[in-house]
């Protein structure tokens, strides 16, 4: 590992805005918040995988995957991160580097002739170039094919430095946001600026959910000045550092930008949460008073104050159809964050009982809230696949609320599971997305083919009848 | 309950029905050594067999008795006759069907009465079976064509009597038109799981299943064997599928006292254990390990395959019996079937569709109900595919013709392979007309704002420095 990625991962380990570092003694700070990973009991991502799911959303540019092939083979276009536009960051680039370029350490080369080809093919307003394993252990500089490239084309080519053995995807996601504060936030002025300028980091847009939250805000008059990453343009990006208040999103993925904006360009920031109809309206209610505090007229707040009770009473008049039907499920909630408390307020207020609700990757104040809100909290950290089954087995929960990795978990048990995780195809965003995650739920919960799997066969039923009954003879 | 809608209507665009003759035909194409021959002009011959031609991919030695305009005005019996000494002289078939038409039945003849003197006349027809179906075009559909069809079969060829006391380890099947070879193959495969041999009344899976043969054949080269039509009577068991085999499946009780089990459907979880269950009882032993592990397959794709099926608007238009299989495999995977539309509407399948309402009436019909009822899947035969591009919707062909894809007859959809499959194939066609978000699905996440409101609200940002 390079020292200058070495420095950079210590100085992301140092996060001061992030409460969990800021409780540990300087020891425990140094060794960093990465958990030692163990050999043959390993999930999630790696750090480049981290790097991509917070950058990938930027749609109009090129992201240009430095290394051999399974890294950007594996996992491209594996995200329903949507765009209203351009559509440049679908197309996978790598630089599927071979045997031969790693012996002869031809990868620089490799890299700066593929950064030439893309522009000259797609012509994208930047190139972003990710560091994988392979290239950085054998020694390629991207930073440097990236600053020569940079000068050659004329086209802003950004190193995005995190291999993956660098460390897990959290980290990764903060790596992508240091690229993001070292070379492109700040590089351009917007065209006009507004007292009502946010920006939203975190948010990726998945299923199309930034435009279930979009519109709450312009009808506001709030624009979002920029996206970090989410249906996101790279000049967009680029002019971040004007707006007012920054939304941070998706708990602590990308706290060091949102803090080291606030160090440079004096933008507050405060934690958010879409999912959930409270949590948007505490989103709404706090957008509106940080803006005036930083000089938006006052009655902002009153206008915020309108749009959440008009907005709120019409999400849950479209919700109450499906009390009748939801009221006494129990859900099992196997997420982490944010959505550990985020959408329990929602299934409590139509009458699901909450088995448990996972605060893996939560930090105190998210279990905190998870206190708060429910009446008997029972949370649970990560829960091995074998004993999930075992509890969905012997009918503890009527649906699983989970991401696609305990999918299966579910389904080999026979128990309804939607998806709240980023492959899912539903936009749970928002008051609009409250709505559609209740009727998800109703939808799964009712499918006639739960019945169906869960009879027995017939010849396993002990003195199973003959049941036909033959038909008539013709009386001819 | 569905309750059954007859549109009173003077015409009928975009036929979803094909006629009796065409039915009929089929079932004779089933039998080995066949030749269909339609009683009446040429035409009728001509467009069932070019139709049967694209659906098939296959030649097919269907005959015509060439009706022309003096025999329309005199009677039939002569072209009947001629017809019938040529083609034994020519292609020497081991087994001719007759199916009337609308034009000799509009004439009104006694057929019957008619073949009886041929047969008693002509001893050159003496090795050749012959069985004669009333089947015209002016009543029912495909499904009645082929009933009626199997069912002259069975009051001509099969020995009467009760011959139980001799038995053979033999299930007669008596599959309704809309089995394919595929479907038919599954059947005996299964049935030969439990130690039977399965004699299939009309089996397709031997002679439209698109087979190569090292010689030239003219009649049916494969199919149900005479001989073993003929012992039926020696079976344990006789297993109908459809409604439609319902009238089939009484002659074949009432001539020989096998007993029947009718079928609805072999399509789902359900009927498919039902059929086990019953070929486990009269075998005598457990369910195979092998079928075990179908059925386990397809509990896993139902598992997989309900999240694209939940809350899906499904628009059918089929014969009864499909109709009805079709509705109720998609009724079972949490889709709504919001249009049901049937050929003919003297079915007593119709009744038991999972709709609100089934309307007998053509592809016009189902169009405008698709539209109405905002269908998300388009489920007929080819001739659809017009209504499904008008209307951008998926179209998943079922049924019959379909002239516009290959390998109809090569589709399973019954049994847990054949509704795994179908499971499948419908699911991915929802996955591929899954468009990427747009903006503007979004269109109406806002409250509505009361008027009071309007303009007041919508400040849009205006530059101030």
């Amino acid at each position: 590992m390079s020292d200058a990625l070495k420095a950079k991962i210590a100085d992301v380990f140092n996060e001061p805005g992030c409460d969990k570092n800021a409780a540990k003694d300087a020891k425990a700070k140094k060794k960093g918040c990465s958990k030692p990973l163990t050999p043959g009991a390993a999930a999630g991502g790696c750090a480049f995988d981290g790097a991509k799911i917070a950058l990938q959303p930027i749609t109009d540019v090129v992201h240009l995957i430095h290394g051999p092939l399974a890294c950007e083979g594996n996992s491209w276009d594996n995200r329903n991160s949507a765009s209203s536009g351009q559509k440049t960051y679908r197309i996978s680039f790598t630089t599927d580097l071979s045997e031969l370029d790693i012996v002869m350490g031809n990868g620089e080369k490799r890299l700066y002739r593929a950064i030439k080809d893309a522009i000259a093919r797609y012509a994208p307003p930047a190139v972003f170039v990710y560091q994988t394993c392979v290239p950085a252990t054998i020694g390629d500089d991207i930073d440097a094919v990236c600053r020569h490239a940079t000068e050659k084309f004329g086209t802003p080519c950004i190193p995005v430095n995190a291999p993956g053995f660098a460390g897990s995807k959290n980290l990764g996601n903060k790596l992508a946001g240091e690229a993001l504060l070292d070379h492109v936030i700040g590089t351009r002025e917007p065209e006009f600026t507004t007292p009502y300028d946010i920006n939203i980091i975190g948010e990726y847009n998945l299923s199309g959910e930034l435009w279930q939250i979009k519109p709450l805000f312009e009808a506001l008059g709030i624009r979002v000045l920029s996206c970090l990453s989410g249906d996101g343009r790279y000049q967009e990006i680029a002019t971040a550092h004007r707006a007012r208040v920054n939304l941070m999103v998706c708990s602590t993925a990308l706290i060091n930008v949102a803090r080291k904006m606030e160090e440079r360009w004096g933008i507050p920031y405060f934690e958010c949460s879409f999912y959930g109809i409270s949590d948007m309206s505490e989103t709404l209610r706090t957008t509106a008073r940080l803006l005036v505090e930083r000089g938006a007229p006052a009655d902002l707040i009153e206008r915020a104050e309108a749009l959440i009770a008009r907005e709120e009473a019409h999400a849950w008049s479209r919700i109450a159809p499906w009390r009748d039907e939801l009221k006494g499920k129990r859900v099992m909630l196997y997420t982490g964050g944010v959505k550990s408390w985020s959408i329990v307020a929602a299934l409590q207020e139509i009458g699901m009982e909450i088995v448990y609700t996972s605060v893996r990757k939560s930090t105190e104040e998210d279990k905190e809230r998870v206190k708060a809100i429910m009446e008997d909290p029972h949370m649970v950290e990560s829960v091995p696949p074998r004993e999930m089954y075992a509890q969905l087995k012997r009918g503890d929960a009527d649906i699983l609320l989970s991401g696609g990795k305990s999918q299966f978990v579910a389904l080999k048990a026979k128990v309804p599971w939607l998806d709240i995780n980023q492959e899912r195809h539903h936009a749970f965003g928002g008051y609009d997305g409250m709505v559609t995650l209740v009727r998800e739920l109703a939808k799964s919960l009712h499918n006639p083919v739960w019945r169906d799997i869960n009879r027995p066969a017939p010849w396993d039923l002990p003195n199973a009848a003959f049941p036909f009954a033959e038909i008539e003879a013709r009386r001819a | 309950m569905a309750t059954i809608r007859i549109p009173k209507k003077n015409l009928s665009v975009n036929p979803l029905k094909s006629s009796a003759p065409m039915g009929a035909a089929l079932a004779y194409l089933g039998i080995d050594g066949a030749v269909p021959l339609f009683h009446g002009s040429q035409g009728c011959t001509s467009f069932a067999l070019t139709l049967a031609v694209r659906h098939f991919k296959e030649d097919m030695p269907l005959q015509t008795t060439a009706i022309d305009e003096v025999s329309t005005v005199l009677g039939g019996a002569d072209h009947l006759e001629e017809a019938l000494i040529n083609l034994t002289k020519r292609m020497k078939p081991r087994f001719v069907g007759i199916a009337t038409t609308a034009l000799v039945e509009t004439r009104g003849e006694d057929f019957v009465g008619d073949l009886q003197g041929i047969l008693a006349r002509r001893e050159e027809l003496a090795e050749t079976k012959i069985v004669l179906a009333s089947t015209p075009d002016f009543a029912g559909a495909l499904e009645d064509g082929w009933s009626k069809a199997v069912t002259a079969m069975i009051e001509g060829l099969v020995i009467p009597g009760d011959r139980r006391d001799s038995p053979l380890r033999q299930i007669n099947v008596l599959p309704g038109v809309h089995l394919t070879s595929a479907d038919i193959e599954e059947l005996r495969e299964l049935i030969a799981a439990f130690g039977f041999t399965a004699v299939v009344l009309p089996d397709v899976s031997g002679s439209l299943d698109g087979h190569v043969n090292d010689t030239y054949s003219g009649p049916t080269s494969g199919g149900t064997k005479l001989g073993d039509i003929a012992e039926m009577g020696r079976a344990l068991h006789t297993i109908a599928i459809g409604h439609h085999m319902r009238a089939p499946a009484e002659a074949l009780q009432g001539l020989t006292g096998v007993p029947t089990t009718l079928f609805a459907s072999l399509t789902g979880l359900a009927p498919t254990d039902s059929l086990i269950t019953l070929l486990s009882h009269l075998s005598g032993q457990p369910v195979p390990a092998s079928v075990k592990r179908r059925r386990s397959q397809l509990l896993d794709v139902m598992l997989d395959g309900h999240f694209h099926f939940g809350d899906r608007r499904i628009a059918i238009a089929a014969d009864p019996d499909l109709l009805h299989g079709l509705s109720m495999f998609f009724g079972g995977l949490g889709s709504e079937v919001v249009v049901a539309v049937a050929s003919t509407g003297n079915s007593p399948a119709l009744a038991d569709i999972p709709s609100d309402e089934v309307i007998v009436g053509d592809l016009a019909d189902f169009e405008a109900a698709a539209e109405a009822q905002g269908a998300e899947l388009l489920v007929t035969h080819a001739h659809g595919r017009q209504a499904a591009e008008r209307l951008g919707l998926p179209h998943y062909r079922a049924g019959f013709p379909i002239f516009d894809r290959l390998g109809a007859q090569h589709r399973c959809t019954i049994l847990y392979r054949g509704t795994r499959d179908l499971i499948i194939d419908i699911a991915n066609l929802f996955i591929a007309a899954r468009p990427e978000k747009r903006p503007a699905d979004f269109a109406d996440v806002l409250a509505p704002l009361p008027a009071s409101l309007k303009g007041e609200m919508s400040h849009a940002p205006t530059a101030t420095c």
